[in-house]
């Protein structure tokens, strides 16, 4: 399972968004400067749209650590008057499914309804992004809810790992903070901080709407200028600051009664855009990315049993995001694991991989295609990328290209100069006593 | 990514209209194919009728270590090489063991499906089990169980849940296996496992996409047609006896939260269609669920988590279909910082109270049929997900058509239908309670080395 969610995650930000002949992406921008990424497709009765923002935890501060993601989860709490109960209650009449995504980038609301009951569910959407009540009561309890949940948080090494890696990889930059909050800043956040917040970071200038399904390209303009008329009309968001390299190699070890060490390694990676990408994407695969068939789990779990999941990764955001090595293994054993990975990355990077490996690598990659558009939830997922950090509309049709130009030579350049072992962080909860 | 437990069994079945043929080989496997041609892929999946079900005490884990074992190579495919050829071809394959079964599959461009046939057949045949791959595959499992079970204080919760409800029906044991029965397994027990469910007659074959039903047919006769059937080990009929009043216990592992599962027995589904009780009662406790947890406004959610705050979570449960022909219906939450497991307890019963005495109103049985109508179409968006459906019906024993009549019969539930199966299987005579006591992890335990400041 854990492999599995990795996995998701990872096609979803850094595989392929190589489109095909058929797929053909429609954008334009609202008259309130809104970014729309469409796709016709009537195979379907059903209608997928999404909005997403630049209002990820890394707007938030130390001080205000949460807001950001309590803000989006509060907008679903009460609009225009209808209570949470009622705004439920009006998806779930008509079958529609409303969700949403959050990470450090982003926040933003999906919606998935049937073609006929599109104008009642869009009307609700609407209300919960443009008029949120943020109501008073229930941001109190909610706020004990995300307290009590970050203190479970708090006992559990996968969440302990995770955190203790972020920081260590990012210091004071936002990206270091916590996607749920801290128990402090959760506990003093009022109503007024998530106004202020959802008037400055959701707004129509700043928002990018995908939408995949039965709508002809005249009934997309409509529902996009309708979504995006109500947003706030403020400006549009500064980028983020740039992130630091580790200057020097981290190494932190906690004690828990786990029995497994939960073990993460790794340093800032790339940014959407990186010119080296494509090599190190490659170069993942063969690394750690490649399910069954890559080094890591060929050295560390298929010759030595050690363990269940490891894997790497590098998930490219708005500013470098993490290039992260994971696995959990029994604690008695933990150092052997943990010095065969670095063992194994270290021989990598001064090596290189060979012809064979890439021929393997660019063989799957390419030839995966086909499943990565295969669904309109899929598609819709890539649009929204796409239209989130500007990748050129080309991208889909040009990434196949760009993985069969990658070279042997490129790959081991581009890790030699991008990936500093030397400079690891390295998180171990559940360090053996 | 391979080889991972589907623990859970619970879905509903409810599909599309596009046409599905289902063919039976002259070794007596099953062929069941779909064409949906939205998209070049295709889903390919062998399913077994072999789970944890089917094990006996002392191998417990056994289908789900021979599931590992799968991709350990034959002599033509050398260990490691099915995956590599799969990958080679751009597909995604993987593997899971249930209670009910296990079941092989791949994703793949369309023209790659000769290839999925080629080396399921192969492995169907000709696994080598060597005493080397065990030793180090075992190892990897029991990761796997330390990762799953150990080292979650919910999975512990719920593995001792499994364990007081059924005491005498084998889905009282963990489909991942004790630690101490993975320790002492050996790689005879593999192969025993193996040559007992391992054979074509056991075996059902998915084939869901861009396909034509004849080609896929042909496919299935070349690759499966020639391997021998082999005769199954008997199958007991097992069945749990009657409960005779409430069950009870604790489970202590580190943590903050407590938490909380309650289960009643209940049935399923028969396998024939039939005129007793067990046509509608299952549908109309899926309705039930759905009632008491279908989305957030639903009455668990919305009384004791947001109108009352006793609850951070609560959650109600209910298959109504599984091959050993038993259910729960199962209600599991968190009660709030200050309330306890018991005034949670209590309170959930108080809800199933409420539906006994007042039933359901009009509305909430409105909601539950608008989110069957919906789903049955969404779900039409992915092919993996109508192979799994089809997959696990035929498994478990029933007849695929099944799905099609699902979502009518879940409709036709009534208020009353639901009180009484309330009434039936949802009292205290038939109830396990099983409550996660939070222990605080060692307070001395402090980080070592400094953390990195920019």
């Amino acid at each position: 399972m854990f492999f599995k969610s990795v996995l998701v995650i990872f096609t979803l930000l850094t595989a392929s968004f190589s489109a095909q002949a058929g797929l053909n992406i429609q954008h334009w921008q609202t008259i309130s400067g809104t970014r729309v990424y469409f796709v016709e497709n009537h195979d379907l009765p059903i209608v997928d749209v999404s909005i997403n923002f630049p209002a990820g935890s890394a707007r938030d501060t130390q001080d205000s650590s949460g807001v950001a993601g309590v803000t989006r989860y509060m907008m679903t709490l009460g609009a225009d008057g209808m209570n949470e109960e009622a705004i439920t209650n009006a998806f779930a009449d008509i079958g529609a499914v409303f969700g949403g995504e959050f990470d450090l980038d982003r926040a933003g609301f999906k919606l998935r309804t049937l073609t006929s009951e599109q104008t009642k569910a869009l009307e609700t959407f609407n209300k919960v992004l443009h008029q949120p009540d943020f109501p008073e009561a229930v941001l109190a309890r909610e706020k004990v809810r995300i307290v009590s949940g970050l203190q479970e948080s708090a006992t559990q090494p996968e969440s302990i790992s995770s955190k203790l890696f972020m920081k260590a990889l990012y210091g004071s930059h936002p990206y270091s903070l916590s996607e749920e909050g801290e128990v402090a800043s959760v506990g003093t956040m009022k109503v007024d901080d998530l106004r202020k917040f959802y008037q400055t970071y959701y707004t129509a200038k700043s928002a990018v709407i995908a939408m995949i399904g039965d709508m002809t390209p005249a009934q997309a303009r409509t529902i996009a200028e309708n979504m995006s008329a109500g947003l706030p009309q403020g400006p549009a968001i500064a980028k983020l600051p740039d992130v630091a390299p580790l200057a020097a190699p981290v190494m932190q070890s906690e004690n828990h009664p786990a029995s497994q060490a939960h073990i993460l390694v790794g340093q800032p990676g790339i940014k959407r855009g990186d010119p080296d990408y494509f090599p190190l994407y490659v170069g993942n695969y063969i690394l750690g990315g490649g399910g069954f068939v890559s080094r890591l789990t060929e050295e560390v779990r298929e010759k030595r049993g050690l363990v269940y999941s490891v894997y790497s990764y590098f998930m490219p955001m708005a500013e470098a995001g993490p290039f992260q090595i994971g696995l959990q293994t029994k604690k008695e054993q933990a150092n052997d694991a943990l010095k065969l990975v670095n063992q194994t990355v270290a021989l990598f990077i001064e090596k290189g991989v060979t012809e064979k490996e890439l021929k393997a690598a660019k063989s799957n990659l390419i030839g995966g295609f086909p499943m990565r558009i295969d669904s309109n939830s899929k598609i819709l997922d890539y649009l929204s990328v796409i239209g989130f950090y500007q990748l050129p509309l080309t991208y889909l049709d040009e990434f196949n290209s760009q993985i069969a130009k990658v070279t042997t030579q490129q790959i081991k350049e581009a890790y030699q100069r991008r990936v500093k072992p030397a400079n690891f962080a390295t998180v171990i909860v559940g360090a053996q006593e | 990514m391979h080889r991972y437990l589907l623990i859970c069994l619970a879905f509903v079945p409810l599909i599309s209209q596009a046409e599905i043929q289902e063919f039976k080989l002259n070794n007596g496997m099953k062929v069941i194919v779909q064409e949906d041609h939205r998209a070049p892929v295709v889903v390919s999946q062998v399913w077994y009728r072999a789970g944890a079900l089917d094990e006996v005490n002392g191998k417990t884990g056994v289908a789900h270590v021979l599931e590992h074992m799968m991709f350990k190579g034959t002599k033509k495919v050398p260990a490691g090489q099915f995956s590599r050829m799969i990958a080679a071809a751009g597909g995604k394959e993987n593997a899971f063991t249930g209670m009910d079964y296990t079941c092989y599959y791949q994703q793949l461009e369309k023209s790659n499906l000769p290839l999925s046939m080629r080396l399921e057949a192969d492995r169907m045949q000709h696994l080598q089990i060597t005493d080397e791959e065990f030793a180090k595959e075992i190892k990897v499992v029991m990761e796997e169980r330390r990762w799953r079970t150990e080292d979650k204080p919910q999975s512990k919760v719920n593995e001792q849940f499994q364990a007081i409800t059924f005491r005498a029906h084998p889905y009282g044991r963990p489909v991942v296996g004790h630690m101490n029965d993975l320790e002492n397994m050996t790689a005879e027990d593999a192969r025993e496992w193996y040559r007992n469910w391992y054979t074509p007659n056991n075996a059902t074959l998915v084939v869901v996409g861009d396909v034509n039903t004849k080609e896929v047919l042909a496919l299935a006769k070349q690759y499966f047609g020639p391997i021998k059937a082999r005769a199954l080990p008997p199958r007991k009929p097992q069945v749990e006896p009657a409960q005779l009043g409430v069950r009870r216990a604790v489970v202590k592992a580190p943590g903050k939260l407590p938490y909380l599962a309650m289960g009643f027995h209940a049935p399923v589904l028969a396998f024939k269609s039939t005129t007793t009780e067990q046509a509608w009662e299952p549908y109309a406790l899926e309705v039930l669920a759905g009632v008491l947890s279908g989305n957030d406004s639903a009455r668990l959610n919305q009384k004791l988590v947001r109108e009352t705050s006793l609850a951070l979570d609560v959650g109600a449960g209910y298959d109504t279909t599984s091959r050993g022909q038993h259910s729960l219906f199962e209600l599991v939450g968190t009660p709030s910082e200050g309330k306890t497991v018991a005034e949670l307890e209590a309170a959930l019963l108080a809800q199933i109270e409420l539906i006994k005495t007042s039933g359901v109103t009009q509305k909430e049985l409105d909601r539950v049929k608008a989110a069957v109508i919906a789903a049955d179409v969404y779900q039409r968006d992915s092919v993996f997900y109508q192979a799994m459906q089809l997959g696990q019906l035929e498994t478990m024993g029933y007849p695929w058509g099944l799905i099609k009549e699902y979502p009518e019969k879940l409709k036709m539930v009534t208020s009353e239908q639901i009180q009484a199966v309330a009434k039936k299987y949802l009292n205290q005579d038939n109830m396990t309670v099983v409550t996660l006591d939070p222990q605080p992890i060692d307070p001395n335990a402090k980080p070592q080395g400094k953390p990195h400041v920019h």
